[in-house]
């Protein structure tokens, strides 16, 4: 690894970042954990969660988008953002259908996991939106169960940039923006199984079902039974 | 506290299926220490029916999908001073909110209920009507978290929350000293 080009301040720790890297690669290489969405490993940034929300030189922008400045001051974990995060994540919850307790993502749902992470308890103020969105279980190996999306695109982003496909993509706008399939239904597009838009990892929901293995890991073993989503990140942390 | 007496608790279970009554047992052996802080008022532990006295915390299961729910819940909020809603279907509607909107059906009560009583290929209903007698509460249109009904002081998240939740949100409500969940205890399922 080259030499670090210049510091950046995050919560008062001054930490290395090189030319080109946005808030969060440098925080993640540092051990801070900047919580995140919409953006995933080995996909291009995109900015439109934000749940990464930090306030840069007294400005709120997205870490995940931002590049790093020399002498940056960057605001983390303080409790106006984690509150910010924690709102955001909630108005997702309530804007889809999420029941965890019939969910075969949760305990692997990145969603829930935010959730945890928050502490997302407190009796809501917003109204469960309670659309009514379609179930596609057309393809034989994959289900899309529309009702969990949070139209973070990675999926959309997957397919276009790693699979060189195009099955995904956005319609509609604002509000109404959601992730169509390229085609009448799944089953009438590219979308294989060996797909990476279509692993496990890149839906951080139970949007995108490979058929026949829910339910197969027991509650205990799942990704966030023993961890707080972004703790691995953390884990190397130097001080 | 100025009277010199146990905090009384209630509870009840409206939508819900009784499985975070169940979880109250798994607080395990620490079940004894918190019987020694408080006393049992309207409760289906009990078997009482309805309030005797004023209660400090009332702890709700399930949501509301019917009149009777929404009357005994308001009920609750009248008699008790904390109310607290514990579980998945209290604090979101839970498994019977499916009936909301997963059906994908313009009247999805009705569906529901034809699918349950008529149509579906396992009833043995002989009648082959919907229940519909006079002394059945009449069903919501909807299922409503208790949040949309009356005001929820503290939520336990969980289907069924864990004995370590529960105990740690009655302890810290009972000691006045509640600031919230350790995240690594807050489970949705």
């Amino acid at each position: 690894m080259s030499e670090p080009a210049f510091h950046i301040t995050i919560d008062g720790v001054q930490i290395a970042a090189r030319p080109g890297q946005t808030i969060m690669e440098a925080a993640d290489e540092a051990g801070i954990y900047i919580p995140r969405l919409c953006d995933h490993e080995g996909l291009r940034h995109q900015g439109s969660c934000r749940v990464c929300t930090v306030k840069a030189g007294g400005r709120s922008v997205s870490a995940c988008t931002q590049p790093a400045a020399p002498g940056l001051v960057v605001e983390n974990e303080t409790p106006h953002m984690v509150k910010l995060r924690r709102d955001l994540v909630e108005m997702l919850f309530h804007e889809g259908n999420h029941l965890c307790p019939i969910c075969e993502a949760s305990g692997n749902c990145e969603l829930q996991a935010m959730a945890y992470r928050l502490g997302l308890t407190a009796p809501s103020r917003f109204p469960f939106l309670q659309p009514t969105r379609p179930l596609d279980a057309s393809h034989p190996d994959i289900a899309l169960d529309t009702n969990r999306c949070i139209t973070c695109g990675r999926c959309i982003r997957a397919s276009q940039d790693v699979d060189h496909k195009g099955v995904f993509g956005y319609v509609g706008r604002g509000i109404h923006r959601r992730v169509a399939v390229n085609g009448p239904d799944l089953a009438h597009t590219d979308a294989a199984i060996t797909d990476h838009a279509i692993s496990a990892e890149v839906c951080p929901v139970g949007c995108i079902i490979r058929k026949r293995v829910g339910f197969r890991i027991p509650i205990g073993e799942r990704e966030f039974d023993a961890a707080l989503i972004g703790e691995e990140i953390e884990e190397h942390r130097d001080d | 506290m100025i009277e010199d007496r146990k905090p009384r608790i209630a509870t009840v279970s409206l939508a819900g299926c009784f499985g975070c009554h169940m979880a109250l047992l798994d607080i395990d052996e620490r079940l004894m220490a918190l019987m020694k802080l408080v006393e049992f008022d309207r409760s289906p532990l009990t078997d009482i029916k309805t309030f005797t006295r004023r209660c400090d915390i009332g702890i709700i299961e399930g949501g509301c999908c019917n009149e009777e729910n929404v009357e005994v819940l308001r009920e609750f909020r009248r008699h008790c001073d904390v109310l607290v809603a514990i579980g998945q279907c209290a604090i979101m509607g839970g498994l019977p909110a499916m009936r909301n909107a997963i059906m994908h059906s313009d009247a999805a009560l009705r569906e529901c209920l034809e699918e349950a009583y008529i149509t579906g290929p396992y009833i043995r209903n002989t009648g082959h009507a919907i229940p519909n007698d006079p002394a059945l509460p009449l069903l919501l249109d909807k299922v409503y978290p208790c949040s949309d009904v009356v005001e929820i002081d503290h939520q336990i998240p969980g289907c069924a929350p864990s004995g370590d939740i529960i105990f740690a949100a009655l302890t810290g409500l009972l000691s006045g000293k509640f600031r919230g969940f350790d995240p690594h205890l807050i489970r949705f399922d």
